[in-house]
């Protein structure tokens, strides 16, 4: 009788798994120590959900009114200030008009939020849509997204942005509009190439040769696996949306006086920068770390969610 | 090549044509055009002149084929502001708008490439983390704040440079920078990716093996290959900052074309506005088609998809 070794194959092939496969950690477990492994991830994560706080808790944690001017108390400086005027009542200082700067940068971060969110949205869906059909159908319909793209991509944003504002009138909601119908472009362009590499796949062809319609087969088999591209691309872009509107509002076209908006905040201190360069500073830093936190959770979420990670 | 050529050309004319008509449909944006030139409290009478001095009483159709053949021969109507062809005062702005982008890029492809090479050298290294860092950081700053804190700390604090103004080459020191810094962080990218993927290839490591300088590994060999798709991108990227440079003149006070843009805008001078956005489409749709031609010369894999 011949002795017979257990390895690992014969183990496998009877079906019994090795202690190590069963001490394994779960896909879920994985994931999880990957997401909170990725210091990117964690720091933007959490500046974010600070400055979301601050936005949904705007009247709860300010004890002052955003608009109330009181020209008595104006230009007090932020409390790292070697002042007397300096004070813990305000502690980020007080503008011109002698609204508190705190309670102002609070309200910026709802509309920041608000306008990058929604924009987001809107660009989102066009985008998507063309860019999908565009890498699903191919042929013409790929000719003529790959047209609408490259006209809108010749369009210089900034510059359509403010002229449209300006005619139209400016307003949230009209902000919201322009940028949402300006800046799917990136959208359709990621969409596309995701979309017509996972075309091309075996599954795709398998759910083909089985009968399904276009509109399952996008909808189980391709939304599945292009929607890691879809938020990454939406973290950016609602950064990119960000950006815009400050600039919109720091150019006078954006959100109106006396909405406060960290661009609009900027613009409004312009003139007194070389005096009081704090006044710029502390709303231009807090639109730099919203947008980089937002880009930080964007490429975490890329590096976590990369099918070459899924194994 | 030529097919390849033709067809390209044919795409960027229909864009230059799309985009004209979408500009021309820019005067009906807010309803009736005659209302916003006329202005506010014009009277019934002054609206009804006004719409047949600038000739909207006819069909659009009409008004578009008028205002298009006019633009093809160079005449792109008059500034309602400045009393001026449109066309000779924009291409009065043109040129320091040009310059400072050409500065801009320049900017940023000198500080990007070789960051980018240096990271790709040395994956995961120190380099690389803090190429990266700066790319992130990069791409979070708002063009106008920077700026600003710009003007603030080298023209206010440090007395270096010249705040605003364009009399001499200092004048484009600081616009160039925070026009061009933003173009970085995407090149950089780009050219560490490119430099990862030739480095690992065959031919890189048969020159290795033949003995060849490390120095000359990569940049004669390495580097040019990397770059192609670097020049598509600093195509498209010069388009933008194009039109992105409005933020910048009207913070440095150069009196270019998006400054002219902006004082358009804001006297909402339709001719005007509809003629810059137009030439710049013009000029990006050149742009990108150039590079697009000088691609194919440099990787002829492009030309036959």
């Amino acid at each position: 009788m011949a002795e017979t070794t257990i390895t690992r194959t014969t183990l496998a092939r009877a079906g019994v798994q090795t202690a190590e496969e069963i001490l394994a950690p779960s896909p879920g477990t994985m994931m999880r120590r990957r997401i909170f492994g990725h210091y990117g991830l964690m720091i933007g994560a959490f500046i974010l959900l600070v400055i979301i706080f601050m936005a949904l808790f705007a009247n709860v944690i300010s004890p002052h009114d955003a608009y109330d001017q009181q020209l008595g108390r104006k230009l007090i400086p932020p409390i790292w200030h070697n002042s007397p005027k300096a004070t813990w009542v305000h502690p980020l200082g007080t503008d011109h008009l002698g609204r508190d700067y705190l309670t102002r940068l609070y309200h910026g971060a709802r509309v920041s939020l608000l306008i990058g969110f929604s924009a987001m949205i809107i660009s989102g869906l066009i985008g998507t849509i063309l860019g999908v059909l565009a890498g699903y159908f191919g042929g013409r319909v790929d000719m003529v997204v790959n047209f609408l793209i490259t006209t809108r991509l010749s369009m210089p944003v900034i510059l359509v942005a403010l002229a449209v504002v300006s005619i139209v009138g400016s307003s949230l909601t009209v902000v919201i509009w322009v940028l949402g119908l300006l800046i799917w472009d990136r959208f359709a362009v990621v969409m596309r190439s995701a979309t017509q590499q996972v075309r091309s796949l075996e599954f795709v062809t398998a759910a083909e040769a089985l009968g399904c319609s276009h509109l399952r087969i996008l909808l189980t088999e391709i939304a599945p696996n292009v929607m890691n591209h879809l938020i990454v691309v939406a973290t950016l872009e609602m950064a990119h949306a960000i950006l815009l509107e400050a600039a919109l509002s720091f150019l006078g076209l954006g959100v109106q006086p006396p909405t406060p908006s960290w661009g609009l905040m900027i613009s409004e201190a312009k003139g007194l920068m070389y005096f009081d360069p704090w006044l710029i500073a502390i709303p231009g830093t807090a639109l730099f770390m919203l947008v980089l936190s937002i880009n930080l959770v964007g490429d975490g979420l890329r590096d976590v969610t990369a099918p070459e990670n899924r194994s | 090549m030529a097919i390849y050529a033709l067809k390209r050309l044919g795409i960027a004319i229909l864009v230059a044509l799309t985009v004209s008509l979408l500009t021309f449909s820019m005067n009906y944006l807010s309803g009736d055009p005659a209302i916003t030139i006329a202005g506010e409290g014009a009277s019934i009478e002054d609206i009804e002149n006004v719409r047949r001095y600038y000739g909207f009483d006819r069909p659009i159709i009409v008004q578009y084929w008028d205002w298009f053949t006019n633009a093809i021969q160079g005449d792109l109507g008059r500034s309602f502001n400045l009393r001026q062809p449109v066309a000779e005062v924009i291409f009065n702005h043109l040129p320091t708008t040009m310059l400072l982008g050409a500065c801009a890029i320049s900017f940023g492809l000198t500080l990007a490439i070789p960051l980018g090479v240096l990271a790709a050298v040395k994956p995961n290294s120190i380099f690389d983390r803090a190429a990266l860092t700066l790319a992130v950081v990069g791409q979070a700053m708002p063009t106008f704040w920077f700026g600003l804190t710009l003007i603030l700390v080298f023209g206010v604090m440090l007395r270096w440079l010249p705040i605003t103004g364009q009399d001499s080459w200092w004048n484009f020191v600081m616009p160039a920078v925070a026009l061009g810094y933003n173009v970085a962080p995407a090149v950089m990218r780009l050219t560490r990716a490119g430099m990862l993927e030739v480095l690992a290839s065959d031919y890189i490591r048969t020159a290795r093996a033949k003995g060849l300088r490390p120095m000359k590994v990569l940049f004669k060999h390495a580097l040019r290959n990397a770059v192609i798709p670097v020049v598509a991108l600093a195509a498209v990227q010069f388009g933008f900052m194009l039109g992105g440079s409005i933020v910048i003149e009207t913070i440095f006070q150069i009196n270019g074309l998006g400054y002219l843009a902006w004082e358009s805008i804001q006297r909402k001078d339709l001719p005007m506005m509809q003629a810059i956005v137009l030439i710049l489409a013009i000029i990006y749709v050149v742009i990108t088609f150039l590079a697009d031609m000088l691609n194919a010369f440099l990787d002829p894999r492009i030309r036959v998809t």
